[in-house]
């Protein structure tokens, strides 16, 4: 018994990691339908800049802010240096452009920064809280929280919120939300600094947890895709929801099978429920442009 | 036109050619992976190299001939490591190679050097370099077998027989996993679990509660490096789990304890060399004098803590100045060869080489000291 709740505890851990990673890819995705490949590296560099502010002597909560601000400033700047200049390309070629930026940051931040591997404290300390028998560390409750905030903030601003639907409006018909007067070059110009920032937001929450160093990036965005893809692109329920799912489906094969098959079971499950709902748990229903 | 072209070419070439000899200075070729997914073996690697040719170049060379350097990045990638092996050869005409930071690429350098007769010292694990036997090729790391060997030894002498693993499945956690399966049984030792995690993993718990609750485990090894073995670490603390833990050498660095977090770590046993433990060495210790003139020059060059790593590159290194220092025609590669295979007990940071025709790693257990946490620093094991 004991060992199911430790084996769930692991799971929602890593599965609220893979959830807030997931949550960054739904904005972009929701304005452009392109799929951001450089939402890792924003994950990397919310963990990067925090822990280089921070050991420069800046205050945690201040060096988080930071690096979040930076992270959207990046986010804004490859939107209008990479994206805005190849607008009417078809999303497929935005996609490989998200593709090279990735890279670059990444070899950037090899640059500015350093290969090392780092982490700064965790936000309650390191003492385990338990529960009949199992434990769980304090800072995965923070990335819990996190991913919990994330998803109501993002279904808050797509459902209630004018500028939400303007987003969404963007992704739906380009020419017909410039129409009724969507100025979709800001939408986008707001998606991506919005993306950089939740991923900043999710690389503060995680570091603690998964350490971070400059190539971090590419397997958080795989896991983070796999989720999004588990619980439906572009829906933030889906996101959170698919995170959850694939942390879980990871810790319990690796408890009750073997750690070796771990992966492959999960993305097992992930082929089977996309073959019966090829857009995944909670995908939209299909509405073809015409 | 074209004739013209050829010509001035060709007397580019030979006046490139001239200059060359009339320096008379030894020709050094080093590739290593400084960036990419190997960047923290390679840049150690590369920044202790730079620093060593510096140094020895202030000094006035080896008799009198100063070291030109020619350091290529192969970033990871054994295809780009075998062209650099060629360019470094055939453009570059050096006289010794050092390098291949990964097992893959010393496996490309390797081939061209045996080819085409160059002595090449790798600074990659694998036993497979240098067994069997290759007439140029020789390294300096320890063997993943032999930290395997080093742990049991003292698992044996702390009575304990039921291990349980977990290691990562990068290449070199699979290869140790692999190595220690095939010698506990020599130590009396039996593996009683054998867990696995990805080297991404950011949560180990499910593979320890299994261990945990696998009858009689009395110790956990986690051979393994990057950010794994520090999550092993602390979720072996998170889940109370009481037993002694031992990691590899591929962590041994103070900046491990850091991630790991110093409470965590408290006791844990590696296998390391006396680069970690500098500051405590006693100084009738025969490394003590190559440990703290390397750690102390490293770090007022880079303000960075050595690592294992750069010390492989050290020691790679001074050998190879040793062997030219002593070969018959500083020039010729066939007598550097020879003169590295004569080396004995040559001290380096990780331990002491004497090279023979059957031995071209020429360390023994007594390479590796055992090392313990304590109080948040290496301490060796008594």
């Amino acid at each position: 018994m004991d060992a199911l709740l430790q084996f769930l505890f692991s799971g929602l851990t890593v599965g609220a990691v893979y959830a807030l990673v997931a949550l960054g890819f739904t904005i972009i995705y929701n304005a452009s339908d392109v799929v951001n490949f450089a939402q890792g590296e924003f994950v990397m560099l919310g963990g990067m800049i925090t822990v280089f502010a921070f050991d420069a002597g800046v205050p945690l909560p201040l060096a988080a802010v930071v690096a979040i601000l930076v992270t959207a400033a990046i986010g804004v700047a490859l939107n209008k240096l990479a994206i805005e200049p190849a607008r009417g390309a078809p999303v497929v070629s935005l996609i490989i452009i998200t593709i090279g930026a990735s890279i670059l940051i990444r070899g950037a931040t090899q640059l500015v920064f350093d290969k090392q591997l780092h982490r700064f404290p965790a936000f309650s300390g390191d003492d385990p809280i338990r529960v009949l028998g199992a434990t769980i560390l304090p800072q995965s409750l923070w990335v819990i929280g996190g991913a919990l905030a994330v998803f109501v903030g993002l279904w808050v601003f797509f459902t209630r919120t004018l500028t939400g639907k303007a987003v969404l409006a963007t992704a739906n018909n380009r020419i017909a939300a410039q129409l009724v007067g969507i100025n979709t070059g800001w939408i986008m110009t707001l998606s991506f600094g919005l993306s950089a920032a939740i991923g900043a937001f999710a690389g503060v929450l995680v570091t603690p947890i998964t350490l971070v160093s400059y190539d971090v990036g590419v397997a958080l965005a795989l896991k983070g895709f796999a989720a999004a893809m588990l619980g439906g692109m572009g829906n933030p329920k889906g996101a959170l929801v698919g995170g959850l799912l694939l942390g879980c489906l990871e810790a319990m094969t690796a408890g009750y099978v073997s750690s070796q098959y771990k992966e492959a079971v999960a993305f097992i499950v992930i082929l089977a429920v996309l073959f019966v709902m090829p857009r995944g748990l909670f995908g939209a229903k299909t509405t073809e442009r015409v | 036109m074209l004739t013209k072209t050829t010509t001035a070419l060709v007397t580019l070439a030979a006046l490139g050619a001239l200059s060359g000899a009339a320096q008379a200075e030894i020709r050094l070729g080093v590739s290593v992976s400084a960036t990419g997914p190997a960047a923290f073996l390679g840049d150690p690697e590369a920044k202790t190299i730079e620093m060593l040719v510096e140094q020895l170049n202030e000094k006035g060379g080896i008799n009198g001939e100063k070291v030109a350097l020619t350091l290529y990045d192969d970033g990871g990638d054994p295809n780009k490591a075998r062209t650099f092996a060629t360019r470094l050869i055939e453009d570059d005409e050096v006289v010794a190679i050092i390098g291949g930071s990964t097992t893959g690429t010393t496996m490309s350098i390797l081939s061209v050097a045996e080819g085409e007769g160059i002595p090449f010292i790798s600074l990659a694990g694998a036993i497979s370099i240098i067994d069997p036997v290759r007439e140029y090729v020789f390294k300096t790391p320890h063997t993943d077998r032999m930290a395997c060997e080093k742990i049991f030894t003292d698992m044996q002498a702390q009575g304990i027989s039921k291990v349980g693993m977990i290691s990562g499945t990068d290449g070199f956690g699979a290869s140790m996993q692999a190595q220690c399966k095939e010698v506990a049984g020599d130590y009396g030792v039996e593996i009683v679990a054998d867990e696995t995690y990805g080297p991404q993993d950011a949560d180990m718990t499910p593979q320890l509660t299994r261990i945990r609750n696998t009858d009689g485990v009395q110790a956990v090894l986690n051979p393994g490096f990057g950010q794994g073995p520090a999550i092993v670490t602390r979720n072996v603390a998170q889940l109370g789990f009481d037993v002694p833990l031992y990691q590899s050498h591929g962590v041994a660095s103070n900046a491990f304890i850091e991630l790991a977090g110093a409470d965590s770590a408290e006791g844990l046993r590696l296998p390391g060399t006396a680069l970690l433990i500098a500051d405590s060495l006693s100084e009738d210790d025969p490394q003590y004098e190559v440990v703290t003139s390397y750690t102390k020059a490293f770090k007022a060059a880079y303000n960075q803590e050595v690592s294992t790593f750069g010390g492989y590159a050290h020691d790679a290194f001074a050998l190879m100045a040793d062997a030219i220092s002593r070969a018959d025609d500083a020039e010729d590669p066939e007598a550097i060869r020879d003169a590295l295979e004569k080396t004995s007990g040559f001290v380096g940071t990780t331990g002491t080489y004497s090279f023979s025709p059957e031995d071209h790693l020429g360390l023994d257990l007594s390479a590796f000291r055992m090392l313990e946490v304590k109080d948040g620093g290496w301490q060796p094991v008594e």
